[in-house]
């Protein structure tokens, strides 16, 4: 708690906190809107989110230790993703769309359970990373560090997230895919095949969140066991926002990430995960709260 | 199954669980493990089967039971931040049996009253959520409880805590915490078994099929769920105390407050035996542990892979369970007639 002073002190302390956070934030708005296009167009809440950004952080380091510059993990892991998407749809996911949220819950809870041990397996439990080999800017005599792949990854960010919303609003499968989430029923009789639809969305899901995974790994570091985070993040910055509001996503994302770096300043490092999780309770018990509040009782 | 039968099949599960150790005495610990893994999954039935609420964050009760236990345990005799410091490898800390016992039996009670204060406090904030938001709430609390104690130095931090080492003169301790599990799982058993006899059962059941019709009807649905809540962390938080015990070694996140090990195999435990009955959790765990078991002898390394893999098949493919299973192919011996659900699942959904 005695780090809140130093903050007063050095207010450019705060301000890289603040940089940092929005740097990170950027990407778990990209996994949050991925989260939202899932939850939205097939009503499962895909708790795999975090394991994707975990297996494209993975497809950037096994390039980078291949030799490859790591930059190029972002579209690799994004294709690479995209087939595991495809995959996972086709083995799983198609059996549970029309079933209840709890079941979508726990089988997406136990494939990410199967992709975290495989990695696990594979690779080990090693913390690892993929060097871009960019430098960093200072600002303010060295108090304020900017790391250049963060700044890239901000903006990578950025592109792929109006990418995918040029993609929505304009592509005629973009379309379709909307029309899935307004009405399922109504877009199959209007001849929109669903069935590819929910695979391409899933697909495309797991694609961005692989490309976020890239930039993870080369920014920040990767692991097996990072996945569950992510997926908390996600869904957090979902239910804060609310569904299909971006401009929502890209606030709460932004906002989160610079809480989450206030919070492992002034708790320490060590609590920053717990943060996290009590945060999701606090937002959830809010939530309910609020809910509550509207139910109206006759007296 | 009629009574006598029924009475029967507990005898014959009783006669097995007491004379296990001395039949076979190298599985002791894994029958140990399933009996509180049949704690686990009836307690989770409870309020996931039985009331709706499904949670995948039991495993908070026995993570705070289990940490009561030790702590209450080390405490009548050492200061607890000098034993975490110690790492428990230091041999200064001896505990005689008098006094190793006592503290077993208050840490036992301790985790109980601690498990069931957590769950009191968190009830009320948690409960008035429905659905996929009180599974993912209830799955952050579990990640958050395993942070905080990973990150709480006076617990031992992320290095865990160590259970008190047994005195030489008790014997072999294994029997005893082998013993203290079949007694749990037979008091939860019969517990429950009674609890679902009476009014309270059709409360927590209506809850179950319409939440506010009930509280419609005059249910102080509140009331209901914190204290079906409350009853299942009762018996997690012993089944905790004892569990730590039997693993000696108390880990934040791997053993204590797991979510991707124990706490998700408690809910699919009671989904492979059947939600929402007394016997399906029961046999659920015994086939779970029976294959986790086979796993992990034969799968060295892939077996949480293989787990993984177990998890979505049931989920997918078999979500009625083993119990619901059975009573789907000869409804007659359960005593229903043969007419429930002939509505196909297709005309269900025009008729909405």
């Amino acid at each position: 708690m005695s780090n809140i002073s130093i903050l007063f002190q050095a207010p450019p302390l705060a301000l890289q906190l603040v940089i940092d956070g929005f740097l990170i934030g950027a990407i778990f708005a990209l996994a949050a809107y991925g989260m939202a296009l899932v939850w939205g167009v097939m009503n499962i809440i895909n708790i795999t989110q975090g394991e994707f950004v975990m297996l494209g952080g993975f497809v950037a380091v096994v390039l980078y230790e291949a030799g490859i510059h790591p930059l190029w993990g972002v579209p690799a892991a994004a294709a690479v993703l995209y087939a595991v998407g495809w995959l996972t749809y086709r083995a799983v996911i198609f059996r549970i769309v029309d079933r209840d949220l709890f079941t979508s819950l726990l089988a997406t809870f136990g494939i990410s359970i199967i992709l975290q041990q495989l990695m696990n397996q594979v690779f080990g439990a090693d913390v690892r990373i993929a060097e871009a080999g960019l430098g960093s800017w200072f600002f303010a005599d060295g108090l304020v560090t900017i790391s250049q792949i963060k700044v890239v990854g901000f903006f990578i960010c950025l592109g792929m997230g109006g990418g995918l919303l040029l993609f929505l609003k304009r592509s005629r499968l973009g379309q379709a895919i909307r029309a899935t989430a307004q009405n399922a029923r109504a877009a199959r009789v209007l001849g929109v095949d669903t069935d590819r639809v929910y695979a391409t969305t899933y697909a495309l899901n797991a694609a961005i969140c692989g490309a976020a995974g890239a930039l993870v790994a080369m920014a920040y570091t990767i692991h097996p066991y990072i996945g569950l985070p992510y997926t908390i993040r996600s869904f957090m910055i979902v239910v804060i926002a609310g569904l299909g509001n971006l401009a929502g996503v890209v606030v709460a994302g932004l906002g989160l990430g610079a809480a989450e770096y206030f919070a492992g300043f002034i708790l320490g490092a060590q609590f920053q995960l717990a943060f996290v999780f009590l945060l999701l309770v606090v937002v959830l018990v809010v939530r309910s709260w609020r809910l509550a509040m509207k139910r109206q009782y006759l007296k | 199954m009629t009574a006598r039968h029924r009475l029967l099949l507990i005898a014959a599960a009783g006669l097995i669980g007491v004379l296990w150790p001395v039949l076979l005495p190298a599985y002791t610990i894994q029958m140990a493990e399933l009996w509180l893994f049949i704690v686990f999954a009836l307690t989770w039935d409870l309020v996931g089967g039985q009331m709706g609420y499904n949670s995948f964050g039991n495993v908070v009760f026995v993570g705070v039971g289990m940490y009561a236990c030790a702590v209450v345990q080390v405490s009548i005799l050492y200061s607890v931040s000098a034993y975490t410091a110690a790492r428990g490898g230091g041999t200064e800390f001896v505990f005689p049996p008098d006094a190793y016992l006592t503290g077993l039996g208050l840490g036992l009670a301790a985790g109980a009253v601690a498990a069931v204060v957590v769950a009191l406090c968190l009830g009320s904030l948690v409960l008035g959520m429905r659905g996929h938001y009180f599974a993912i709430c209830t799955l952050g609390l579990g990640v958050a409880a395993g942070e905080l104690a990973a990150g709480w130095d006076w617990l031992g931090a992320g290095a865990g805590m160590t259970a008190p080492p047994p005195p030489r003169e008790i014997g072999d301790t294994n029997m005893l915490f082998y013993y203290m599990s079949l007694a749990l799982a037979a008091v939860t058993f019969l517990g429950l078994g009674w609890l679902y006899r009476t009014r309270f059962v059709l409360a927590i059941n209506a809850i179950r099929d319409d939440e506010d019709k009930a509280e419609a009807m005059g249910l102080d649905t509140t009331r209901i769920k914190v204290t079906a809540w409350a009853i299942g962390a009762l018996f997690l938080g012993v089944a905790g105390g004892i569990y730590g015990n039997l693993k000696r070694f108390i880990d934040p996140t791997e053993v204590a407050f797991s979510g991707a090990t124990v706490g998700v195999w408690m809910v699919l435990m009671a989904i492979l035996g059947g939600k929402g009955t007394l016997w399906g959790p029961v046999i659920g765990a015994i086939v779970f542990q029976v294959t986790k078991e086979f796993f992990w002898t034969f799968l060295l390394g892939w077996q949480r892979v293989a787990l993984g893999v177990l998890i979505v098949l049931i989920v997918v493919f078999f979500p009625q369970g083993i119990l619901g299973w059975v009573r789907e192919r000869f409804p007659e011996r359960f005593g229903h007639t043969v007419e429930p659900d002939t509505v196909p699942a297709a005309a269900k959904d025009t008729v909405q």
